[in-house]
């Protein structure tokens, strides 16, 4: 295998025979076996994360580090996350980005600016998220229609509905006790400052899909299902009830980024857009496969917060805005060239 | 194995009745047309309750015009997708097709045949970049057509913000002109079909394509060079991309670079060619389906105008439909199947 990797070509140790596993490993050779394990992702995000530094150092300031780049980063990494699921199980959701505005605009139709009602219409609106989650998965596994069409059908409907139910302009505004999730935080914390609530948020979402999917025989059965789906079939895997409780924690995911998003994005038609394919992208620059079968929770956040780091600091540069995709696009590209790339190596 | 058998048809290329079964009446294609033919009839019915008009000649010809744009991109998709792969960069090639010919002629006629070569170089360079990417870098398709979309995207908006440029007057005559009552538009549409039809049917390109759909690994194997067959499939669709780009611009006389994107031709057209029967996954399907798929979303589109329904409930139906027809389909692939 390659071992290569671990060390400078003329390093002598390297020819050293080692045992895998071996107990007296040096610390440094499995700091690399975990790096190599976890993808390079993380490298890449540290990397922008120290050139914003660089150009900023405030960015390093605990408060401005969460507020100006955590908390409007979480809606995407939750996104990413619920996205994987469906990814790892060997599909698409291309239907989260218009279920977000459908979020946003129909908590504000519905609230009406009234703090009373935000509970009961937060409840409704998880309904909602549910139930586009349970027919997506209904329509892709016992209809057979591949996701990628049965997701996109979504969209237009719910993207047409909105504009339906709204006139193209949403009416209604969102209370303040709406709008402190993606806003707001908890106050006062020591060394941090505020504590924003959606990076909570995204703490508490991030730890429950890893757990989900990482330490669960759930999630044992989503990679059996996206590595081989007849094979998962004939282990006696339910494969259109996991394909199925995939596409509900990505609508699940949605609700909480449209949440969010409502917040501190405000009301409006547009609010969701695109984020579908952030998403995918998010999750793809985490390592996974789009085809199913591999892919990590972390590094799927990882990815997110990766092309947040990005858009910070293509912004510190001032690039101008419209090419800012030029740089998404070839880094994206870039990623899943250089995965492929690795994963024939390693074969 | 169904790909080859529609493919490789054992008789000699060129006896129509083959031809019209492997085309029209084949395992795919018969049931879009069976779809298209109620949906017409239903529209008919409705529309002449209303008290409208539906089959006379000028709403027809309204429902082939709505159809030519979507048409020609979507023939090209057909022919990446019946290879497996997919592309999602040809609304923002539509974009650059109109924006730039629109600012090469800029109102000049004598300028017309440099900027139509011009914008189809591009085409040819856009659909060898996602060749390239799906075949030797071997990047999802997904990923490589998403990636090049969002460069074309970031280029485009960093260079235009509004309408640039000007066809020439005599350029327009794509978009308005005809033959009787015949639009050119129309026949530019049945000629790419038919061209890809043919090449689908009676070239070894076309035979490969469907191989290499049905399983690349092993058209490889039997010595189809299935690089090439998939980066040729790229360019021809980024080429369709640009004939629609050049058909919207004669019609909207300048380009701006919201035209595809906004027509939202890239998914609409995977939606397009996947309600006419071919298959995501490649290697089974045809041109004709995509070309009923395409006059079911026109019918559709015909019916919610005179109807004067909701514009945006018109999506809603649409979204319904598309996964309406695909289950159909899949329920029908899995009864024969068994």
């Amino acid at each position: 295998m390659s071992v290569g990797a671990n060390g400078a070509p003329g390093d002598v140790t390297r020819a050293a025979p080692a045992a895998p596993g071996d107990e007296a490993d040096p610390w440094q050779r499995r700091l690399v076996r975990l790096m190599r394990g976890a993808g390079p992702i993380f490298v890449v995000l540290i990397v922008l994360l120290v050139l914003i530094a660089l150009k900023n150092p405030r960015f390093i300031q605990p408060a401005v580090f969460l507020a100006s780049y955590l908390k409007p980063a979480a809606p995407l990494a939750i996104l990413a996350a619920g996205q994987l699921f469906v990814i790892v199980s060997g599909e698409y959701d291309l239907s989260v980005g218009s279920l977000i505005t459908v979020t946003v605009t129909s908590a504000a139709l519905l609230i009406h600016g009234d703090p009373a009602l935000t509970y009961p219409i937060l409840a409704l609106l998880f309904g909602i998220g549910i139930g586009v989650g349970l027919i997506n998965g209904t329509v892709t596994t016992r209809l057979h229609v591949p996701s990628f069409i049965a997701t996109l059908g979504m969209l237009l409907i719910l993207s047409g509905g909105i504009f339906y139910a709204t006139g193209g302009a949403p009416r209604g505004s969102l209370p303040e006790n709406f709008r402190a999730f993606g806003r707001a935080g908890i106050e006062g914390v020591p060394f941090l400052g505020q504590l924003p609530y959606a990076v909570i948020v995204l703490l508490v979402v991030g730890t429950v899909f890893w757990l989900l999917l990482h330490r669960t025989n759930f999630g044992q059965q989503v990679f059996a299902v996206g590595g081989n789906a007849r094979a998962a079939d004939l282990a006696g895997i339910d494969v259109a009830a996991i394909r199925t409780a995939c596409f509900v924690l990505s609508a699940v995911s949605a609700m909480i980024a449209g949440v969010l998003l409502g917040g501190f994005a405000g009301v409006s038609a547009q609010v969701g857009e695109t984020y579908e394919f952030q998403a995918i992208s998010a999750v793809v620059l985490g390592g996974a496969t789009l085809g199913g079968g591999r892919g990590s929770v972390p590094t799927a956040i990882a990815g997110a917060l990766t092309l947040q780091a990005l858009f910070t600091l293509l912004n510190l540069f001032g690039f101008p805005a419209p090419l800012r995709s030029v740089v998404q696009g070839v880094i994206i590209v870039a990623a899943v060239a250089y995965a492929s790339y690795r994963l024939r190596r390693s074969r | 194995m169904t790909a080859p058998r529609m493919a490789l048809p054992g008789g000699p290329p060129g006896a129509w009745a083959r031809a019209l079964r492997t085309g029209l009446g084949s395992a795919n294609a018969a049931p879009v047309y069976l779809v298209l033919l109620v949906i017409f009839v239903v529209s008919w019915v409705i529309v002449g309750l209303a008290g409208g008009s539906f089959l006379t000649v000028e709403n027809v010809t309204s429902v082939l015009v709505r159809s030519v744009a979507l048409g020609i991109v979507s023939a090209g998709q057909t022919l990446v997708i019946l290879a497996g792969s997919l592309d999602l960069s040809v609304a923002y090639v539509i974009s650059v097709a109109a924006v730039v010919s629109s600012v090469i002629m800029n109102g000049d006629p004598g300028r017309i045949v440099i900027a139509v070569v011009v914008v189809l170089g591009i085409g040819v360079a856009v659909g060898l970049t996602n060749g390239l990417l799906v075949t030797k870098l071997r990047v999802n398709p997904f990923i490589a057509t998403l990636g090049v979309a969002l460069v074309l995207r970031g280029l485009l908006n960093a260079a235009f913000d509004n309408f640039a440029g000007k066809v020439a007057p005599q350029f327009e005559t794509l978009g308005y002109g005809g033959i009787g009552p015949l639009p050119w538009s129309v026949i530019l549409l049945v000629v790419t079909v038919l061209a890809v039809w043919w090449l689908l049917r009676s070239t070894p390109f076309g035979h490969h394509l469907y191989a290499v759909g049905g399983g690349e690994e092993t058209a490889r194997l039997s010595g189809v060079r299935s690089h090439r067959v998939i980066i040729g499939a790229h360019i021809l669709c980024s080429l369709a991309a640009v004939l629609t780009g050049l058909f919207l611009v004669s019609r909207i006389r300048s380009g701006a670079p919201w035209i595809g994107p906004d027509g939202g031709y890239d998914l609409e057209s995977i939606a397009a060619v996947v309600v006419g029967g071919t298959a995501l996954t490649g290697g089974r399907g045809g041109v004709w389906g995509t070309l009923a798929g395409v006059l079911i979303l026109a019918v559709l589109d015909n019916l919610f105008n005179q109807l004067q329904f909701n514009s945006f409930l018109k999506d809603v139906v649409r979204g319904v439909i598309i996964i309406a027809a695909v289950a159909i389909y899949a329920q029908r692939q899995r009864r024969m199947s068994r």
